[in-house]
């Protein structure tokens, strides 16, 4: 009896769960995929969104990733190969490192808009741009690419570490042609999980970026992403519903987009590792 | 400095040669000492594992190092490879010389010594890469820039190791594709490929099956007067069949120590510590 009052809780709980991704998705595919076209994709918003399409938006979400991405990745793959290659996992240094990201990971995100808003708009003088934004987009993406790449590193066979010293293999090519490449897989996770977390961010931009929805001409130039033009159109503008829907599909199948090509990529690039010398 | 001089009496002895037909001339001849360690000791944190090793080791010979498990023997190979240096905690202490080498000194060329002193270990750890770039790789590291030499390096390894009609035509397929037995041969030639002086092997036959471990064996016994070999066994029998010398290990006060270290022969047959002797017929251990 008990048995079956504990399958039919976690079965109703798998139900309920799926049920309500089910119906969020259904709905806006229902009310936005009408508006889908290629024009749609390509036109400037008219009448605050309400007609028109979305270029300029996608163009600033792609400007916002490029400099969240360019920032991160290079600052995150160091940082994970200093915490997990180059300091033990039982140092002071190291525990107070993760301690840090893992509390950063967790700040909500209004937190750090509040801080790019004070640190990068004002004090660095970058005012409301995709660059402000963009770099505090990294900050949020930090602490998830820094993680899931350092386990990426940790998952790494110590045998590996101990062969190639045991061959007079120097530290850096170790690195380079042994751990990174086996460390990869943890990295596109992270890569994965921290464009999510940016691309779907609206509360940090809004303070960093700003929301104006023309084409964007330069970095220094205000932007507004597709979660935020969902967040306006749904929020603040009468009769945009229909658009923000159509927007909200459009950010799904570009997050898809961007799961499947990195995986992909892994896929190719690992399997090319192995074969060609 | 005792023991010194007395493995240099008994290793090898005259009247004990007849036994000693496989042995070749480099090795049965005029020792010639390579390796020697003075006073090593050995500590993980405050754990001691060795404690003030004293021995010498002779060119193109090889030594069995026996004993019980956690006696410290792996320890001791890897620190005539400084690979303790990337042990955590471990601290050594004591003299280490290789030739005119010294092995401790800050000074030495930690990649010059390991191309010297290769090593082969208890699982075959072959990376997650093609045949032919597990040779390739160490190869590179070491400026050997023709491909062309390179090529016929790993060939040449490859055919030393009796692996090269089995995988002449896949040397570019994954190299963890290849059986256990295999793998260990590959290392194996991994290891020749830089033409070390010395081999370290650190039970290089424990994980595989009976006919891949004769065939390892067999391959080793082949490299006497070719290259000095330090192999580590658990199997009694083996260290009979292929080693020169042997020296036995064994844990007093919390610490591995070398209790005794001659020529097979003396060692298995007429050995002079009690110790040894209950563990080389197998009554302790």
């Amino acid at each position: 009896m008990a048995d079956r009052l504990a399958t039919f809780v976690i079965w109703s709980a798998a139900l309920l769960v799926t049920a309500a991704f089910l119906g969020l998705l259904g709905e806006i595919v229902w009310s936005g995929a009408g508006q889908l076209s290629w024009s749609f994709l390509t036109d400037a918003p008219r009448n605050a969104g309400r007609a028109g399409g979305i270029a300029p938006i996608l163009v600033s979400t792609g400007l916002l990733l490029l400099v969240c991405l360019g920032v991160s990745l290079p600052i995150g793959l160091g940082t994970a190969v200093l915490l997990a290659e180059f300091s033990s996992s039982q140092s002071l240094f190291g525990r107070l490192v993760r301690r840090s990201l893992d509390v950063l990971a967790g700040v909500p995100s209004i937190v750090f808009g509040l801080f790019g808003n004070a640190f990068f708009c004002i004090f660095l003088g970058l005012g409301f741009s995709i660059l402000s934004g963009g770099l505090t987009l990294a900050c949020m993406v930090l602490p998830i690419l820094i993680r899931s790449t350092e386990e990426g590193f940790r998952s790494v066979p110590e045998e590996y570490r101990l062969g190639a010293a045991a061959l007079g293999l120097s530290r850096t090519t170790t690195l380079l042609k042994l751990l990174l490449p086996a460390a990869m897989p943890g990295l596109i996770v992270g890569l994965v999980l921290g464009t999510g977390r940016a691309i779907a961010e609206t509360a940090a931009l809004i303070f960093t970026s700003g929301y104006v929805d023309r084409m964007p001409s330069s970095l220094m130039d205000s932007g507004r992403s597709l979660s935020i033009h969902v967040y306006d159109l749904s929020m603040n503008v009468a009769g945009g519903n229909a658009n923000a829907c159509a927007t909200a599909l459009v950010l799904i199948l570009l997050l898809l987009l961007i799961n499947g090509t990195a995986s992909w990529i892994m896929d190719r690039w690992l399997r090319r590792r192995l074969i060609t010398i | 400095m005792t023991r010194d001089s007395e493995n240099r009496e008994t290793c090898c002895d005259s009247s004990d040669a007849a036994p000693v037909a496989d042995s070749s001339p480099a090795c049965a001849g005029e020792a010639e000492p390579l390796i020697r360690v003075d006073n090593l000791s050995l500590a993980y944190g405050h754990q001691r594992a060795l404690d003030d090793v004293t021995l010498t080791i002779n060119r193109g010979c090889i030594t069995a190092v026996i004993g019980p498990s956690g006696c410290g023997k792996t320890s001791f190979l890897c620190s005539l490879n400084r690979l303790t240096d990337l042990l955590p905690g471990c601290r050594v202490d004591g003299g280490i010389r290789i030739g005119e080498l010294d092995v401790r000194s800050p000074k030495t060329n930690v990649i010059a010594l390991r191309r010297r002193v290769g090593m082969i270990f208890q699982k075959p750890n072959l990376f997650p890469l093609s045949i032919r770039r597990n040779l390739d790789l160490p190869l590179r590291e070491h400026g050997i820039r023709s491909k062309h030499q390179r090529h016929e390096l790993i060939e040449s390894a490859i055919r030393d190791v009796g692996l090269w009609d089995e995988v002449h035509d896949r040397l570019d397929q994954p190299a963890q594709q290849l059986s256990g037995g295999q793998q260990q041969r590959l290392c194996i030639a991994r290891a020749l490929v830089l033409r070390p002086e010395v081999l370290l092997l650190d039970e290089p036959c424990s994980s595989l099956d009976p006919i891949s471990s004769a065939v390892i064996e067999t391959l080793i016994a082949g490299f006497r007067g070719r290259f000095t070999v330090v192999i580590v066994t658990h199997n009694l029998s083996q260290a009979r069949r292929i080693a020169d010398y042997a020296a036995f290990f064994w844990i007093k006060n919390g610490a591995g120590r070398l209790i005794e270290h001659g020529s097979k022969q003396q060692l298995f047959d007429a050995p002079r510590d009690p110790l040894t002797e209950s563990y080389v017929n197998g009554r302790t251990g």
